[in-house]
């Protein structure tokens, strides 16, 4: 990887990552029609092994990452997962296994905690049996996933409920937020689906409604005022919907990076939709010259590459600019203002867009892994 | 809502302290967080043991920075109370 490696500016301020994604493999039970995962995914051959995986989580401990994500795909399909939390307490990072809770057992689960496992953040696809494992893909899931939660809580892991809403299913937050109360989840996530990769493929079938994005909004904030001290819930909202783009990432290259299964470096996990990056990969360079040096991670770093209408705005420091992933895919250019915006040009267009796919209906694409 | 002196403020399981060689710092880390503490949060975390209640973290305290009680109390009831709405530490109270 020879790319022309710009040297950072004045301007340019980032301290060391405090938080970083490990997607351990493609390999996934699920076939969620919205998966985070790259359309072109990596298959069980391409994956980094054991060995250099230890080695990466020791050298993101030594850059001073505080927080390592295992992710996937479904991280319970490394059947190493048990090593690779053991190198997590040894290196003093705090782990997350962020799971579908698939290729879990009482007994893994277990073993997993006395290696040091921190944190258990387990997906919810719906709050029945017939929608979760209708959006999954995967018959039996839903079962599976309520017994992990018992298992977790039992352990006395703190234990995260992610749920992914969109159209099919954000009207029954309510029962979401009951569950995971009962369940004795700390944590919600009420993540609204991001329309990038496998989820662009399904905007008919998952773009919420205006209205019910709203509701949705309304709901987390009564039951945050109403669990207070019993529930923390983060909140990902319709940003179709907005008028304003999300964080994303809290800035490129700011805070968190993320590792996929081949072991290439990426300031997010949409990087690779913007053609022009150039990614480093773990088994060549040391992580920390990527951070420091990669002109993937330092392209739209700070706000020196902002254009106007970003330039001169006074939101630059609270959104910096919005999704660089988005603006690529929708404007044609990364370095534009997320069309989000009310500011860019395109937003009349995207929300139009946004209206139009919230009121049609399709077949859901799942994903699939190469054959 | 205040925490009574008799209540006794623990962190929750998953939550836990460390010092950031990197940044020269400690910090709180928690499902999804890592929140810095400055030298007033590491020396109330130093008390809260599990076993102290908050009426013996704020004795200990007191003697050890040689503050009057009522001046710290409203501190260390905010940054313990923080803790608690944010699902990373809890209270037994026995007496109620």
């Amino acid at each position: 990887m020879d790319a022309p490696q710009p040297q950072p500016t004045a301007e340019i301020t980032y301290g060391p990552p405090i938080a970083m994604l490990a997607e351990l493999t493609h390999r996934c039970p699920l076939s969620c029609p919205y998966c985070s995962n790259p359309l072109e995914l990596t298959g069980r051959e391409g994956e980094l092994s054991t060995e250099i995986w230890i080695d990466v989580f020791r050298q993101a401990a030594e850059l001073g990452v505080l927080q390592l994500h295992l992710s996937g795909g479904e991280p319970a399909s490394r059947r190493d997962l048990e090593d690779l939390i053991t190198a997590c307490r040894a290196h003093d990072l705090y782990s997350n296994l962020i799971t579908s809770g698939i290729g879990l057992t009482e007994k893994r689960l277990t073993g997993l905690k006395e290696r040091g496992l921190d944190h258990v953040q387990l997906s919810l696809q719906g709050v029945d049996a017939a929608m979760a494992d209708m959006i999954g893909g995967y018959k039996g899931g839903y079962n599976r996933k309520m017994d992990v939660a018992k298992w977790t809580t039992a352990l006395d892991l703190p234990l995260t409920l992610n749920a992914v809403v969109h159209e099919k299913n954000i009207d029954r937050l309510p029962e979401t937020i009951d569950m995971a109360v009962s369940m004795g989840a700390r944590r919600l996530e009420v993540a609204t689906v991001q329309f990038h990769g496998w989820a662009d493929k399904n905007r008919a079938a998952l773009m919420p409604t205006r209205e019910q994005a709203k509701l949705c909004g309304q709901r987390v904030a009564e039951a945050r005022e109403r669990l207070k001290g019993v529930l923390v819930i983060d909140y990902v909202p319709a940003d179709h919907h907005a008028d304003y783009p999300k964080p994303c990432m809290g800035g490129w290259g700011s805070t968190g990076l993320n590792i996929v299964p081949d072991g290439r470096v990426m300031p997010c996990h949409a990087a690779h939709t913007i053609p022009h990056l150039v990614f480093e990969n773990v088994r060549d360079t040391p992580l920390a010259d990527i951070w420091n040096h990669s002109s993937a991670f330092n392209a739209y770093r700070g706000f020196d590459w902002m254009p106007e209408p970003c330039k001169s705005c006074d939101r630059k420091t609270r959104d910096f600019g919005g999704c660089r992933c988005q603006a690529m895919a929708i404007a044609g250019d990364a370095a534009a203002t997320d069309p989000v915006c009310i500011k860019s040009p395109l937003h009349a267009q995207l929300q139009a867009q946004a209206e139009a796919d919230a009121h049609a209906d399709g077949p859901l694409t799942y994903r699939k892994m190469p054959a | 809502m205040s925490i009574p002196e008799t209540a006794t403020p623990h962190l929750l399981s998953g939550v836990r302290t460390k010092y950031d060689k990197v940044r020269g710092n400690w910090v709180l880390l928690a499902p999804e967080r890592a929140v810095k503490l400055d030298q007033i949060g590491v020396a109330i975390l130093e008390e809260t043991t599990g076993s102290c209640t908050f009426g013996n973290i704020l004795d200990a305290l007191s003697t050890k920075y040689n503050a009057p009680r009522e001046q710290i109390s409203g501190d260390v009831q905010k940054f313990l109370t923080s803790l608690i709405d944010r699902r990373m530490m809890e209270v037994r109270d026995v007496s109620v």
